[in-house]
């Protein structure tokens, strides 16, 4: 019989590692693809740099990204404004209220954002005369306009559910606490159940501006010239595939960048929630 | 009212027969990607859950690829690079060039978008499931791929079935996309009636509406499924 006297030194054998796992090959061999296919496209942009396309298209391309934030935020913004009353309206008593906001959301989101777009673009045309007598044609006649219109009717109603979604999500405790400290209603909401409610809100709002700079791409349709206008335009004069590449490469860094710092907005944010 | 009834009949006068048609390669554009995107966004999401960081890692790359892109620029990267990929290996192979079919080129960049979403909805599913259902199935002594099978596939999809439905509405919506390319679905076909008879309003109207009743009717039928997947969960 054996004693052990003193606790042993020896450490458990470590865990068996299989080196190369079916797994890590495949893994590997799609990195290979992916590299080889980013390799490939760096290889086709750098050879098939054209100091003459750049000098022609470059600034193109340039005012075209400014036409994309300046459609993207002005989108958000007045899609935001608009949203306010579709919120009430969602979270209002009164059923025929309720129904007003309801039909606008599912109306908004659940016809394509495209199919709107034409709809307002083409369809203010049908009504040319009314429109001048109301000396709105001039705001209808530039497809511009009409993005920007569109693309606000749509995100409210996206930005309308995520709100009223955030406010429901609010525990109801919070609503009679306030209440049994006196606070009025205006009160309540704004000072305990907004700060509350934004906060669960944060991420679908990011969400929801992504999903409207890739879907600002829908305006270059109607000939707006925004970024993926002026690709188009580039290319059907050139018929050069590297113009795309281009576009994709800026859309992905704004969106990819746009997705981190949300991210770091949101942790910061929500720091005292965090155990 | 008369007029814009006679502007929807079928036949040879109104565009009813050119809207259904239109409705029919809308709807079997998306059931057609349905399939193809829902095998590639599970298998991204098995790759996403692997142990293996250089797999996750190509899973990853994939999804912000595909998410990040435009809708739209996605489609014509697919139909436009696709069209020079092919043609030249065409005239390559066979000395003549190739042309891309745009119900294809739709297909694929519906497919690629999709899967990269659904990926995202499975990989959140994946968590759902405890690590006592694996180590169940092999102490029973089933074999990873047939745990994967009969023990996780079944409960992954109550649980992705939500997020599901959701990709399932905008891939209907975002079908709408390929009348760029020239495929003849609803829009493309309410386009081409609205430049023979000048109503836009009136037939970009019904053709929100049509995607409305595509969508309302999709949202019944995903409840029933639903109720169906949540049959053994005891609640109603």
């Amino acid at each position: 019989m054996t004693y052990i006297d003193a606790p042993s030194t020896e450490r458990p054998p470590a865990a068996k590692r299989r080196t190369w796992t079916s797994a890590r090959i495949t893994g590997l061999l799609l990195m290979m693809l992916w590299a080889a296919l980013g390799l490939s496209i760096v290889y086709m942009l750098v050879s098939g740099y054209d100091p003459e396309k750049v000098t022609k298209y470059g600034p193109r391309i340039l005012s075209g990204i400014w036409v994309t934030v300046k459609l993207v935020a002005m989108s958000i913004v007045l899609g935001a404004l608009i949203s306010i009353p579709v919120v009430i309206g969602r979270l209002s008593h009164n059923p025929i209220i309720g129904g007003i906001a309801f039909g606008y959301s599912y109306f908004f989101r659940g016809t394509p954002l495209l199919a709107q777009t034409f709809l307002v673009y083409y369809g203010a045309g049908q009504f040319t005369d009314v429109l001048k007598a109301a000396g709105l044609w001039v705001f209808f006649r530039d497809a511009y306009f009409c993005a920007i219109f569109t693309f606000s009717l749509n995100t409210a109603a996206y930005q309308a559910e995520i709100l009223a979604g955030a406010i429901r999500a609010v525990p109801s405790g919070q609503w009679q606490a306030a209440d049994a400290l006196g606070l009025r209603p205006f009160t309540t909401m704004f000072k305990v159940i907004l700060p509350q409610a934004l906060i669960t809100a944060l991420r679908p709002y990011g969400n929801e501006v992504i999903l409207m700079i890739k879907g600002s791409a829908i305006a270059s349709i109607i000939t707006v010239l925004d970024l993926m206008g002026q690709t188009r335009y580039a290319f059907s004069k050139s018929y050069d595939l590297q113009i795309y590449i281009w576009a994709a490469v800026i859309y992905l860094i704004t969106v990819e960048v746009l997705r981190r710092l949300w991210e770091m907005m949101e942790r910061r944010l929500t720091r005292h929630l965090r155990r | 009212m008369a007029n814009y009834m006679e502007l929807l009949a079928f036949g040879d006068s109104g565009w009813g027969d050119e809207l259904a048609h239109g409705v029919l390669v809308t709807v079997t554009l998306a059931l057609a990607t349905l399939p193809l995107g829902l095998l590639i966004g599970f298998l991204i999401a098995v790759a996403k859950n692997s142990s293996e960081p250089l797999l996750r890692n190509a899973a990853h790359v994939y999804t912000t690829i595909f998410r990040g892109l435009p809708e739209l620029l996605t489609l014509f990267l697919i139909y436009y690079g696709g069209q020079m990929a092919m043609s030249a290996l065409w005239r390559l192979l066979f000395g003549h060039p190739f042309e891309v079919n745009s119900y294809l080129a739709g297909m694929i960049a519906l497919a690629l978008m999709f899967s990269s979403y659904a990926s995202e909805v499975f990989l959140s599913a994946f968590k759902g499931i405890t690590v006592g259902q694996y180590e169940g199935a092999y102490a029973l002594g089933l074999s990873r791929f047939r745990t994967m099978l009969l023990i996780i596939l079944p409960q992954l999809v109550r649980l992705a079935l939500p997020g599901l439905s959701n990709l399932w509405l905008i891939l209907l919506k975002d079908t709408s996309l390929v009348s760029v390319i020239g495929l003849t679905d609803l829009l493309r076909n309410t386009n081409i009636a609205v430049g023979v008879t000048k109503q836009a309003f009136f037939f970009f109207f019904v053709a929100c509406s049509l995607y409305l009743v595509m969508s309302i009717i999709s949202s019944v039928g995903l409840r029933r499924v639903s109720a169906w997947a949540e049959r053994g969960q005891g609640r109603h």
